[in-house]
């Protein structure tokens, strides 16, 4: 078809602001940078695996490292984006990650080198420390990492440079996003209920919130997505809401956000969430996108359903709320009419008896080949409630509802547990593939059955994750 | 001076502030085309009709390319003799070979139209697994090599203590951070390509093959590649040819670069093995007898698959003297990738095969591994000079940079020959390992891993030490050479090309630091340009860890040949002889005569003397006869080891590497910061190979794992949290260098700790051998524990 400029964005690009004709609606924030010549930032897999395309997004929540190769230019509206180019000063002076980097020795190759540049300058932005988790989005093949961990270590005590002024800058009205045009092939609704007449509207549109698997649609399915909405604007569909009795979370809200909400109210969650894809990701992703695209694989859904999270959609102005684990009917098909989107999620208030464990070929960033999540409540010695949900064993995220019912009613002893194990191959036949074997997969659901159990007998000796052994330093 | 010192990489600055440009950086002229391949979607099957009507059709689409388009040869092999066509012809022999190529006005557009072809295919019987190809005898080479020192029979019939098993050991990608790509120009007679290649020579003959042009038609320059590791030792020459034919054909310049899961679909791996042992020994643990069967996976083509299985046969006695000891390999073809070289090359797949039979049997004899190891040892080396004087002058002190030459008398112990009958004079881990245990409290920790095991069922602790002997120099010895040019200008400032290629391992830092060393100058006055075929003709590939031994060497001459024109007019101009005018501290210093290096190189041009030169060097010392099987393919073995500490959940394979110690011989290293980031980095890829990194391929041969989605090299939280490395910093009895000793793949195999060390905390969970293949996944190491506890 013939490229027509039709929308124009503006942001602030290495502090300049910048307007961009958009001609084409899904066009990756990576293509258009080395288009334009800035080369440093670099494709390596275009899928969102190995951060080489790592570029620092700021806006008035923050800075946050992101995947450029997700990243569309509608993305980008109202936005400062830097990239190395820009983390080096304006006199051509390092940055103290660059010279960090340099005096430890931490590039070989230099390919994955900017995309790490990237990540490290935002860890040093904003203070962050945990620099495995946090840098674990970014592959390098040549070090081995250590010295790269030595860098980042070395430069975090150092100041911030003045031309890091992104979240300063950024709150100026520089970068106002264009009203939005509803005949335009991108749609950049500014809130819920503009969503919701524009979707009903367009019921056969795709919405993109962090296009964490959209992106993957156009870069490696090579897709054209039509007419697409970004959500990035509806800024109402982002927000935490604590009532009585439960937390209702706009679809909208990252990964990174309901990691960083959720830590002490959710402890179970915790290392889930450390584990969930990448920072890059995470901060791209939102828990309505991990949701509504129905994937089997998604780590949420498990985690969410069995702490009896309920799902809001809405309709025009109708809205509903169902269970979540209602919303997934079968691989691919999930309860949501045409023009309806997920609007929240709704979580009680505390789940003091949640944990969630994942089992993957690599610690972080990998797809579970299981992911088990428990909720079991005792009431004076009997399991009064039973909710266990896993991902990555069926073509949805599902409850072991046989498995529950085996332990519901029953005292909470091993031998309840051994009683009930074989229900679960009731609940799941698990698929054999490139991630795990479907006996693998039934087998580990039963030792992470059993991992919990040992947890909620409280047997000190026991230890329960690996995580906590290797902390044991030898 | 500038050797020994831990200077940055050469291209440190550019590659963080994002300046180093790659292939996809370069500015390309107006016009620039892009390519893609077509690929196949058949792992074997005949080409019944092709319809590239809707490719040509689709938008911004130039021209598509088929075989009957290339002017000279379809060929991409790296192997004279035998021919692997880079576009299909009537048969495609796996899922994802090239068999057109689009050529259209952007990346995208050009795969968006590779996908638009209509073939129709006859399926063929496919061999894709090693019991396929065994099952059909699918074979190179006619039928298995077999090298041997003696035939084990007799050692394993009166051995006290036998153990007989199998491993498997899964391929590799290389998954280098810039996939392949390459950029071809037309100019007036012939083409210009820039790449990213181990291997620029090759490149210039495999494109003035398929162009119908001679070598001296074809320029290839090469500044870097983001990562290499093997990969792009042949695996370069299709897109470098498919540039240079689509230029040939539209008169413009053309550019192809690998899509990351076409680049893992096209491209060749490490091969994988499946390795069977009997192996025996005495009741002292002495072995008597060793008999290893190696079946390589080799994929459609032949590519770099038989020096590959040679040298995995080259490390099947790893680091132990086996009495008698026969190899026997099997290089199966099968209808999957070429698999190709990758750090080691074929070296990692032996040393472990040995070495899981050497674990095994210790398992059998109840004895420490360790010890094991220990008693079959070859004999430690004695100080006694093993090698001709260095072809060129040391420039330094020769006290302080050769080993005493000192004539010992007479060995103390029997010294011991290889299986291909090569002498280990400088062997050292005895002491090496000794060493490393002091180092890392190995007993103690091996008490204490012992008292952990002991009370806890779920987590159980393997700690393991794991040796390297790897041997140095390219078996094909007429690789064994290098050449370099080298230019001074009359400001004082040099200029140098070598033919090695710069993927990141710091190579072009030693060898800045060896041009600043011979010419006592300052680093900032030595620059190196990109390797050019113009400049250095007849390169070998930059592999075998070869690239400093060989290239430095070559430098060094030509460096040594302008410093002697210098020298030589000095003294004639103080009366002394060349011998005593000193390079050092920027100065030349010819008795009372001081000049500024500036000063002297200025004097020498206007006193007409050349400023440039070549300078060459071959290994010497080296032979080998491939087809007996006997020789001395290496100038001498690098050393190494390893003590790994893991942690395992006996109830869902889950694993975690708690510590590693490594104590490694880089010799006298040129550059402590970059010997350390190889072998940090080679034991951290190594891991990875041994534990997260699968391969999976379907039954109809389409791999599986394509993208990092699925691929999972080691991230960072997979680096020891505690991890120790330090250097074996002796001379070379080898007159390599400056006696440094090659780094690039020794490392790699340091990973071994950790495999067995996994091994060690699986046979913790029970009594019978727990046959831990690789890679060591969590599933696999479930699987492992059940063998040990029996129920398997």
């Amino acid at each position: 078809m013939a490229k027509v400029v039709f929308m124009e964005i503006s942001f602030l690009l290495n502090g300049e602001t910048r307007r961009a004709p958009v001609a084409d609606a899904t066009q990756s924030v990576l293509d258009w940078l080395r288009a334009e010549g800035l080369c440093a930032t670099k494709e390596g897999c275009n899928e969102g695996d190995c951060g080489a395309c790592t570029v620092i997004v700021t806006d008035p929540d923050g800075s946050r490292p992101m995947n450029a190769c997700l990243m569309m230019m509608p993305h980008l509206a109202g936005k400062a984006l830097r990239t190395v180019e820009g983390i080096t000063g304006p006199k051509a002076q390092l940055h103290p990650v660059q010279q960090a980097m340099i005096d430890h020795h931490g590039s070989q190759c230099g390919f994955c080198t900017p995309g790490f540049i990237a990540s490290m300058a935002v860890a040093h932005q904003t203070g962050r420390t945990d620099h495995t988790d946090f840098l674990a989005g970014n592959l390098c093949r040549c070090t081995g990492y250590a010295p790269i961990l030595r860098a980042a270590r070395a430069a975090a005590q150092m100041p911030v440079p003045d031309w890091m002024d992104d979240p300063a800058r950024i709150n100026a009205s520089t970068c106002a996003p264009s009203a939005p045009d509803r005949e335009a092939r991108a749609y950049l609704p500014q809130c819920a209920d503009d969503l919701a007449a524009w979707y009903s509207d367009n019921p056969d549109a795709t919405l993109i919130a962090g296009a964490t698997d959209v992106a993957l649609w156009v870069t490696k399915g090579m897709k054209d997505l039509g007419r697409v909405a970004y959500l990035g604007g509806c800024r109402d569909l982002q927000q935490i809401e604590q009532t009585q009795d439960q937390i209702v979370i706009g679809a909208g809200v990252s990964i990174a956000r309901l990691r960083h909400h959720l830590a002490h109210s959710h402890p179970g969650m915790g290392e889930l969430l450390r584990r969930f894809a990448s920072e890059q990701i995470r901060q791209a992703a939102t828990i309505g996108g991990n949701i509504a695209n129905g994937s089997p694989i998604g780590d949420l859904p498990p985690a969410l359903i069995a702490m009896g999270a309920t799902l809001t959609l809405r309709l025009k102005d109708t809205r509903r709320t169902i269970p979540l684990e209602a919303f997934f009917i079968e691989y691919g098909k999930q309860d949501r009419q045409p023009g309806e989107f997920v609007q929240s999620v709704n979580i009680p208030n505390h789940t003091p008896d949640l944990a969630c464990y994942k089992i993957s070929k690599r610690f972080d960033q990998d797809i579970s080949a299981v992911c088990g999540c428990f909720n079991i409540t005792l009431d004076g010695g009997v399991i009064a409630t039973a909710r266990v949900a896993f991902g990555g064993i069926a073509g949805v995220p599902k409850r072991a509802a046989a498995f529950e019912a085996a332990l519901t009613g029953q005292p909470l002893t091993m031998q309840t547990l051994q009683h009930a194990l074989p229900a679960l191959e009731t609940d799941f036949q698990p698929l054999s593939d490139m991630r795990a074997s479907a006996a693998y997969r039934m087998q580990t659901a039963k030792a992470l059955a059993q991992r919990y159990l040992a947890r909620q007998l409280g047997d000190e000796t026991t230890l329960h994750d690996l995580s906590t052994v290797a902390e044991m330093r030898p | 001076m500038s050797i020994a010192k831990p200077l940055p990489h050469e291209s440190a600055r550019l590659h963080v502030t994002g300046q180093a440009r790659y292939i996809d950086d370069l500015p390309v002229p107006a016009g620039c085309l892009h390519l893609a391949f077509g690929l196949s979607s058949q792992a074997h099957a005949g080409i019944d009709a092709m319809d590239l009507a809707p490719v040509r059709n689709s938008p911004d689409v130039v021209c598509v390319l088929t075989a009957k388009d290339i002017p000279g040869h379809n060929d991409a092999s790296c192997q004279r003799g035998w021919a692997e066509p880079l576009l299909a012809e009537d048969v495609v022999e796996y899922i994802g070979q090239p068999v057109f190529i689009v050529v259209a006005r952007s990346h995208h557009a050009a795969r968006r139209a590779a996908r638009r072809a209509k073939i129709t295919y006859t399926p063929r019987p496919a061999i894709i697994s090693i019991d396929d190809a065994l099952a059909a005898k699918s074979w190179y080479e006619g039928g298995p090599v077999i090298w041997q020192n003696a035939d084990p029979a007799e050692g394993l019939e009166r051995a006290a203590h036998m153990a007989q098993g199998t491993i498997e050991i899964g391929g590799q990608e290389h998954f280098y951070l810039e996939g392949q790509a390459a950029l071809a120009e037309p100019q007036d007679q012939g083409m210009l390509i820039r790449c990213s290649s181990q291997h620029p020579t090759e490149i210039q003959h495999k494109v003035a093959e398929a162009l119908g042009l001679h070598m001296h038609d074809v320029r290839v320059e090469m500044r870097r590649m983001g990562g290499g590791f093997g990969g792009k030792e042949s695996q370069g020459n299709q897109p470098a040819i498919a540039c240079a034919l689509g230029a040939r054909a539209t008169g413009q310049a053309c550019k192809m670069r690998y899509d990351r899961d076409d680049d893992m679909i096209i491209t060749g791996k490490r091969h994988d093995f499946r390795v069977e042992y009997q192996i025996g020994a005495d009741d002292t643990g002495q072995i008597t007898g060793a008999s290893f069967r190696q079946l390589a996976r080799c994929g459609w083509s032949m590519d770099l698959s038989l020096p590959v299985c040679d040298r995995a046969m080259l490390h099947g006695d790893s680091a132990y003297y086996f009495p008698a000891l026969r190899i026997e390999s099997l290089r199966l073809r099968t209808n999957t990738q070429s698999n190709t070289a990758y750090r080691g090359f074929g070296g990692p797949q032996g040393m472990l095969g040995c070495e899981a039979a050497m674990e095994h049997l210790a398992n059998v004899m109840d004895m420490d591994p360790l010890e094991l190891r220990r008693r079959n040892f070859y004999p430690e080396k004695e100080t006694a000079p093993f090698s001709a004087p260095s072809p060129v002058n040391d420039t330094r002190n020769p006290a302080e940079d050769a080993p005493p030459e000192v004539l010992t008398p007479a060995r103390t112990t029997p010294l011991r020959h290889t299986h291909y009958g090569q002498p280990v004079r400088d062997f050292i881990l005895h002491s090496l390992t000794k060493r490393l245990g002091q180092q890392c409290d190995l007993a103690a920790r091996q008490k204490q891993v012992a008292a952990w095991n002991a009370q806890n069922t779920v987590f159980k602790r393997g700690l393991a030490l794991a040796p390297v002997k790897f041997g140095i120099s390219f078996t094909l010895s007429h690789l064994n050479q290098a050449g370099a040019l080298v230019n001074v200008y009359n400001d004082g400032t040099i200029r140098l090309n070598h033919g090695g290629t710069e993927m990141g391992q710091g190579l072009h830092i030693k060898i800045c630091q060896i041009a600043a060393e011979i010419f006592g100058v300052g680093l900032e006055r030595v620059r190196i340009s990109a390797t050019d075929t113009d400049k250095v003709p007849n390169t070998s590939a930059t592999a075998a860890s070869s690239g400093t031994d060989l290239n430095g060497m070559a430098v060094r001459a030509a460096c040594e040949t302008i410093r002697g024109r210098i020298a030589q007019m000095m003294a004639d101009a103080a009366g002394m002889t060349a011998q005593d005018v000193r390079f050092a501290a920027g100065e030349v210093i010819a008795g009372d005569t001081r000049m500024t290096f500036a000063q002297a190189v200025a004097t020498a041009y206007e006193a007409r003397i050349s400023l440039s030169s070549t300078g060459y060097y071959a290994t010497p010392d080296i032979s080998w006869d491939r087809q007996a099987g006997r020789g001395q393919p290496f100038y001498y073995f690098a050393y190494g080891a390893a003590v790994s500490e893991v942690v395992i959940d006996r109830r869902t394979g889950e694993n975690r590497v708690l510590r590693c110690d490594i104590l490694h011989d880089a010799g006298h290293s040129l550059n402590p910061a970059v010997d350390r980031g190889q072998i940090e980095g080679g034991f951290v890829q190594g891991m990875g190979w041994l534990t997260t990194e699968e391969l999976v391929w379907d039954d109809t041969g389409a791999l599986r794992t394509h993208a990092p989605s699925t691929y999972k090299i080691p991230a960072t939280a997979d680096a020891p949290a505690q991890f120790n490395v330090t250097l074996w910093d002796e001379a070379n009895p080898a007159a390599t260098i400056y006696r440094s000793k090659a780094v690039g793949e020794p490392p790699f195999m340091l990973a071994n700790s950790v495999y067995f060390a996994l091994q060690a905390a699986c046979q913790a969970c029970g009594p019978h051998w727990a046959a831990l293949r690789a890679p060591a996944t969590p599933e696999a190491i479930l699987a492992a524990i059940s063998r040990a506890e029996g129920s398997a």
